[in-house]
């Protein structure tokens, strides 16, 4: 490996390189007017040029005006702004909106695809979408029946639609999709249900697959070389993911690919993690369960995989890997290298080189992270790179039927897909966290098509001995591996966070609350209820000179599941009071868009 | 398994059954005193538990076979002694298997969220035929605001090899009996279960 890739963020790289096939693309992202993608850039860094509304002023912010999506379902990530047109999105039926800011938000055309109910029960912790993506003129949408469609985005007309999995195995998705180069780049969800998952890549042009890369099963259809593919600088050898599954295990394996996706220009690698192994039940699946829980390095073009880093081999607390890859270039020792950062579900905060997936840092993001000790840093180990399971809480060691308790985190992790963002600023990352414990048991379960797999029963509490609540919002430094500081929330902080120009840290609560906070400090500057719990991604436009502020409010997914009758009281049955809120007491089904700009 | 037969298929008796109800409430304790040795003895401390004493009189046992037991109107039923402290084997097994396949819908403790109903309400108002019917079948409640479709579990051995348990776990949970926290003591799996749990889920 070449060692130095100076690299500027996608933003600048315009036209540098001759390879790069989707100008418009890179031009468009790189506008702060607006949001094209889900992510707000390629590197993941949900990080706005925008100061308009800044640490002086975000206190006198007001509601501009509001749009009812019709749906009352949980609402994950966050309206696109392009030119003069917003384009909004809904969970299922997965309805778009287009919406033009120059006519007070008037609805130019709307999409309804036609779905077929069933697959409302086989997603698993709700109907919630991702968001949409803008490429070449066109809105893509990934649908819950895993029918992608690119849709004329000034008619709303449909171009293509491609079917990328089937709802009756249990194939479904919630994700949104990564337009780059002449491409589309797509996920799959279904764990819980045994889907084998992968990612792929379609024609941006008419919807004609491209690649397919699986998560696990033989290295042709993984598109892995044993030679070239490196695990934390070595080769992985022939038949890595077979090797480490019990007989045809594999074939029903998970290792979804429902989180975000990122991707590097310069590298032309993108980056994503695969979820967990199914079973819940690490006794029925032995072995490491290669590549589940792994982050993954591919080239756009081909789809081979460049490098593979495994964070929690052999899964027994469902800490999917799936949560954004945030790339920047920071200064590590004394030279500038090029960062891959990543909050996993499991509680540690990865950061590596993307460039070769050398690992530099890997430390809790939240202090009562307890299931290992620490994750083993010493390149002459025999345990490199792995964590260092504690005993007590391994449901692996204590086997089916034996219930572990005081594992932190839950299983939903100290942070699920809610995306943090980064400013370059003050060089710090800003992560909506969960501060949730659990007690896990698994059991022996068996294995039908289109139906749960499961196999553990949980139960889920506050982190003991702490605030009592079930979230933190904290900022952290990603080349030391250490929190800044830590705002601590009532409820799980499950919305998206965006760092902003202005100095100004945004994000959402499950109360519904939209937050503003000092991104040196972590101090409220503002905040503002709106009708229900926040699930979504804040995002920021400018129109007509003015910047904006929007986001979804929609309570659900896993968090109104968990949450909204509270979590469990293990202290219940000694009489204590019910000190554990339940969200319902504070907010309902919803689905709206608010927008929140400066008085004039 | 044994029951799913011919419980699936009623829906009509199934009615008739709850109208029964209503009046065999009110006669029950004359007609057929409860067998005090089978009485549960409950946890008078337990806030989340919020005891229904219509439905935890309802669902008093009145027999027990091979550790499963039987209510007036031989339906499972749940059986809890020590104060709280310990249940029956299958209200056991039934906490478990609701915390694995129903938990990531219907909320933990079947409190209910924001995608799916509470089922420790549901259970106050469906017989055991209705349970198990929308277990086997699903059900679909789907309009403009809502969508509410419970797939069929019919074909998923994980589910129904337990729809007893499942039932009278939910049971405990809509009665009071059991309150929002995992059993800290339960009876010994019976044989029969053993023998059953086998021959549901085959190989």
């Amino acid at each position: 490996m070449r060692a130095v890739h100076l690299l500027a963020l996608s933003a600048g790289v315009l036209g540098v390189t001759p390879a790069l096939a989707n100008d418009d693309l890179m031009k468009q992202i790189a506008n702060p007017a607006q949001q094209v993608l889900q992510t707000v850039d390629y590197a993941n860094t949900r990080y706005s040029k925008l100061d308009q509304i800044n640490t002086g002023n975000v206190n006198k912010l007001q509601v501009a005006w509001t749009f009812s999506t019709g749906v009352l379902r949980g609402h994950e990530g966050s309206p696109l702004v392009v030119g003069n047109m917003m384009y909004v999105h809904t969970p299922f039926p997965n309805i778009v909106y287009a919406l033009d800011l120059d006519q007070d938000g008037k609805i130019v055309w709307k999409y309804e695809p036609k779905q077929d109910p069933n697959v409302i029960p086989v997603m698993c912790c709700d109907t919630v979408n991702r968001g949409l993506a803008y490429a070449e003129g066109k809105i893509i949408l990934h649908q819950a029946d895993t029918t992608v469609v690119a849709l004329d985005a000034k008619t709303g007309k449909v171009a293509w639609s491609v079917v990328n999995g089937d709802p009756k195995k249990g194939e479904t998705n919630t994700a949104t999709v990564l337009p780059v180069k002449d491409k589309v780049i797509v996920g799959i969800s279904g764990g819980e249900y045994g889907v084998r998952c992968h990612v792929t890549a379609y024609n941006l042009k008419d919807g004609k697959q491209v690649w397919r890369g699986y998560s696990m099963g033989p290295d042709g259809e993984m598109l892995v070389d044993p030679e070239k593919t490196t695990h934390l600088g070595k080769p992985i050898g022939k038949d890595s993911s077979l090797k480490t599954w019990e007989g045809d295990q594999w074939k029903q394996g998970g290792g979804c690919t429902w989180g975000w996706f990122s991707y590097d220009p310069k590298l032309n690698l993108m980056y994503y993690g695969t979820g967990n192994p199914s079973t819940w039940n690490p006794k029925q699946r032995p072995g490491d369960n290669k590549w589940s829980m792994t982050i993954f390095a591919r080239d756009v073009d081909t789809g081979q995989a460049k490098w593979v880093y495994q964070m929690t081999p052999h899964d027994e607390w469902d800490y999917d890997g799936i949560n954004e890859m945030i790339l920047t270039d920071q200064k590590v020792g004394d030279r500038e290298r090029p960062l891959l950062t990543h909050f996993d579900r499991n509680g540690f905060g990865y950061t590596l080189d993307r460039a070769n997936g050398e690992l530099l840092v890997a430390e809790k993001f939240d202090p009562v992270v307890n299931w290992a000790t620490k994750v083993d840093m010493d390149k002459s180990s025999k345990t490199y790179g792995r964590p260092l399971v504690v005993a007590k809480y391994s449901t692996e060691q204590n086997g089916e039927d034996v219930n572990s308790k005081g594992i932190c985190p839950a299983a939903l992790g100290t942070k699920d897909q809610q995306p943090a963002a980064y400013s370059p600023k003050t060089q710090l990352f800003y992560v909506p966290t969960n501060h949730v414990c659990m007690d896990y048991e698994p059991f022996r379960v068996s294995y039908t098509p289109g139906q749960p797999y499961v196999g553990a029963t949980l139960s889920m509490y506050p982190a003991p001995n702490s605030h009592g609540g079930m979230g933190n919002f904290i900022a952290w430094d990603g080349v030391n591996g250490k929190i800044k500081w830590s705002v601590p929330e009532q409820f799980s902080v499950w919305s998206g966070a965006l760092a902003t120009a202005g100095d100004v840290v945004f994000y959402g609560t499950l109360e519904g609350y939209l937050k503003a906070v000092d991104a040196k400090s972590g101090k409220e500057l503002y905040k503002f209820k709106t009708p229900s719990g926040i699930i979504g991604n804040v995002m920021t436009y400018e129109h007509k000179g003015k910047q904006h502020i929007a986001i979804l409010s929609g309570v659900g997914g896993w968090a109104g599941i968990g949450l909204a009758a509270g979590l469990t009281d293990p202290n219940a049955g000694l009489g204590a009071v019910g000190g554990y809120a339940a969200l319902s007491n504070y907010t309902n089904l919803g689905g709206q868009l608010t927008v929140f700009t400066l008085p004039n | 398994m044994r029951h799913l037969s011919t419980a699936t298929l009623r829906p009509l008796l199934a009615g008739l059954a709850l109208a029964a109800v209503a009046t065999a409430a009110v006669h029950a304790e004359g007609a057929k005193p409860a067998d005090p040795a089978l009485a549960n003895s409950l946890n008078p401390n337990d806030k989340s538990a919020e005891v229904d004493q219509k439905i935890l009189d309802k669902a008093q046992a009145v027999k027990v076979e091979d550790g499963k037991y039987i209510d007036a109107e031989g339906h499972p039923t749940f059986r809890v002694t020590d104060t709280g402290k310990k249940v029956d084997w299958y209200s056991y097994s039934g906490y478990r298997r609701y915390h694995a396949e129903c938990h990531v819908c219907h909320g933990p403790d079947g409190m209910g969220s924001t995608y799916a109903p509470a089922l420790k309400d549901s259970l106050k108002r469906l017989s055991y035929e209705e349970f198990i019917g929308i277990l086997v079948g699903g059900k679909q409640d789907v309009s403009a605001s809502q969508q509410q479709v419970m797939p069929a579990f019919g074909d998923n051995k994980n589910v129904m090899c337990y729809a007893d348990d499942l039932y009278v776990y939910l049971r405990a949970r809509a009665a009071g009996a059991m309150g929002r926290v995992r059993p800290s003591d339960k009876e010994d799996k019976p044989e029969a279960a053993k023998k059953a749990e086998k021959e549901c889920l085959g190989g």
